[in-house]
């Protein structure tokens, strides 16, 4: 396991934001239709990097918590 | 302003207790068809369209809300086959929740019988661009057995003109070279784990300014593993580390990555 770092099952606070996103963004089941919002509606995933990316700086600082 | 129903996941099975939810809300359930939805009731001024288009801009209300909704799926998903559903799903009311249940059973209890007895793993590999990578170690599950081609090696490396000509050919287009090695590399790997895994999806690379990593990612997998062969899987990723490629392996997720299907 040399060049492995498994992970166990981290509490969500722990877990890697980055990581979360590829997930929450691009996974999961997607409803359409009858929604508040339709995810379809915008470009979630340019939306929440442009936000990341605006904020990376400063919060990569402390990213051993993301 | 009135209240919406917020979806986070949907299972066979009704948790007796969950954690709280997004905004810090109660999670509860809506049972129908055979299936359970796991919800909160969330004020429209907060998860209404004007609020989520302004709100999905800002950085730490993203972060928040996408470990809340994590923290739910993560919860459910530890105790019973779950299919997440993706972030920010808000439906007017709780109605609407069951008419999905009703027109799409069929299609929920199939995803779920998917991921029943399987957990996702994630494997990324990283490797310096400046160092190149070799084709990596041999492995004996190697998938479809079939050896890792070696770049630049192969037929006419025994002959002197032509090694000189690789050589310069090498040098020009060295870069190139790298690259595709570093691809090659990286379809190896991801094939000697799909060859363990029910079922493999290749997420894009992760931008190394999210990632807070300079090194090359040449993979950013995720791979739904039977859970009697999570021990073998992670032998494997190890082995196919090394010579010039580092493997961080992450997990066991909820299945996000396999449960991806559009209903309306």
């Amino acid at each position: 396991m040399r060049d492995v770092v498994a992970e166990e099952r981290l509490p969500p606070e722990r877990v890697a934001l980055v990581d979360l996103l590829d997930r929450l963004l691009a996974g999961g089941v997607v409803v359409t239709g009858d929604l508040v919002l339709s995810i379809a509606d915008i470009d979630l995933v340019r939306i929440s990097l442009r936000a990341l990316i605006a904020s990376i700086d400063e919060d990569l600082e402390g990213s051993a918590g993301w | 302003m009135p209240d919406a129903t917020y979806l986070y996941a949907v299972a066979r099975d009704a948790l007796p207790e969950c954690p709280a939810g997004v905004a810090d809300l109660p999670v509860r359930t809506i049972s129908r068809a055979g299936l359970v939805a796991y919800v909160s009731t969330v004020p429209l001024e907060q998860f209404g369209e004007q609020a989520l288009r302004r709100s999905l801009e800002d950085m730490d209300w993203l972060a928040e809300t996408a470990r809340a909704h994590h923290h739910v799926v993560d919860a459910v998903a530890a105790a019973t086959p779950t299919a997440p559903v993706r972030l920010v799903t808000v439906y007017d009311d709780d109605a609407h929740v069951r008419d999905l249940l009703d027109r799409r059973a069929d299609d929920f209890l199939r995803v779920l019988a998917r991921v029943t007895g399987r957990r996702e793993w994630g494997v990324k590999a990283y490797a310096d661009p400046a160092v190149g990578v070799g084709p990596g170690p041999r492995t004996s599950g190697d998938g479809n057995g079939e050896p890792c081609p070696g770049p630049g090696g192969g037929a006419g490396a025994g002959r002197p003109g032509t090694a000189y000509l690789q050589r310069r050919r090498a040098s020009l287009r060295g870069r190139e070279q790298v690259r595709r090695q570093v691809l090659q590399r990286a379809d190896h790997i991801h094939r000697a784990l799909s060859a363990l895994a029910a079922a493999s999806y290749r997420h894009r690379a992760q931008d190394p300014r999210l990632s807070g990593r300079h090194d090359w990612m040449l993979l950013n997998g995720a791979y739904l593993v039977d859970e009697g062969r999570d021990a073998e899987f992670a032998e494997q990723a190890a082995a196919l580390g090394g010579d010039g490629v580092e493997i961080r392996m992450t997990g066991p997720w909820a299945p996000y990555s396999f449960t991806v299907m559009e209903m309306g």
